[in-house]
């Protein structure tokens, strides 16, 4: 099995199971108070590694890129209140334009 | 039946709430399918994944570890854990759903974080905006998905157009939504800082994954 289709049969099972135990499972019973109050949390955190690593980093290596510029773009976009789908076309066009200008 | 008719209504009233934001979910499934296709995952897979994950961040997440030269399994860990927030709206919807398991099962996968905020209503989860909004999201998902993954190949590589930066910005769109206290500010910076100073130390993907824990640093933040 391809490493794709492996993550794609992984992450769907699981998915599907997070999403239906609430009304399968936990209906009657709600979750613990600690785990409960972790949850809205995760996301948070886990969306803004996502967006340092996928901003500054090569491999193991932390650079400033046309992806930096790019991603400085949407920033200042979501900031003016754009909507997403500017906010996105503003960081694919300064990172292009900034890769064009000779940025890595 | 009034009643039925009622309902009608409401599934209705959910789909036009979200119809705005489905223009956008489609434009992303569009994205979701170029970039998926670009970093090797072929045409099925994608379809695959848009039909049973429906569920944006973690699958765009997958792509771009697996891009990155992730293994497969820090990419898998770090789509679950962004997932796993739907524990808690499954918990939320629960007491909206009615009839068989099965039919709760398949109502429990059209909550994403839009439709789920669509169908809040005094308080409460209501069904029938939850199913009308989710309907509408998941064929705005899955269309834009297909539209990416066959019109995509003849795009080029995607560096070209800057939609690696699109990656990012799309993550910190998302997570602007997401922010809305000093806890959930608080679980922001940690997971960013842990992801940095771990990013020279362990393999790639791997940072994502450990910065799950400044979730529960920010626990002892008050809300």
């Amino acid at each position: 099995m391809s490493s794709a289709w492996l993550a794609v049969a992984a992450v769907g099972a699981a998915t599907i199971a997070i999403k239906a135990a609430g009304p399968l499972v936990f209906a009657d019973r709600p979750l613990p108070r600690s785990l409960a109050a972790l949850m809205p949390l995760l996301a948070p955190c886990l969306l803004a590694a996502l967006v340092v690593s996928q901003t500054l980093a090569d491999g193991r290596a932390l650079v400033l890129d046309a992806r930096a510029a790019g991603v400085a773009a949407g920033a200042a976009a979501l900031l003016l209140r754009a909507p997403l789908l500017v906010v996105l076309a503003a960081a694919a066009v300064v990172a292009a334009a900034a890769r064009a200008l000779g940025a890595a | 039946m009034p009643a039925r008719r009622l309902a009608r209504g409401e599934m209705a009233a959910g789909a036009r709430a979200v119809a705005p934001i489905a223009v956008a979910a489609a434009a992303f499934g569009a994205s979701f399918g170029i970039l998926a296709r670009d970093a090797g995952m072929g045409i099925v897979a994608p379809l695959v994944f848009s039909l049973t994950t429906f569920a944006g961040s973690a699958q765009f997440a997958v792509v771009s570890l697996l891009d990155g030269g992730g293994a497969v399994a820090t990419a898998i860990v770090a789509a679950v854990l962004l997932n796993l927030r739907y524990l808690a709206v499954g918990v939320s919807i629960a007491p909206a759903l009615r009839g068989s398991r099965a039919r709760r099962l398949m109502e429990s996968q059209l909550a994403v974080d839009e439709s789920w905020a669509v169908a809040q209503r005094d308080g409460r989860v209501d069904r029938d905006r939850l199913v009308g909004a989710g309907l509408v999201l998941f064929a705005a998902w899955f269309g834009g998905t297909a539209t990416g993954v066959f019109a995509g190949g003849a795009l080029g590589d995607p560096a070209d157009y800057g939609l690696d930066a699109m990656f990012p910005a799309l993550f910190l769109a998302l997570l602007a939504g997401q922010v809305d206290g000093p806890r959930t500010r608080t679980a922001a910076v940690a997971g960013a800082l842990i992801a940095l100073a771990l990013t020279p130390l362990l393999p790639a993907g791997m940072p994502i994954v450990v910065a799950v824990a400044g979730a529960a640093l920010a626990l002892g933040v008050r809300r």
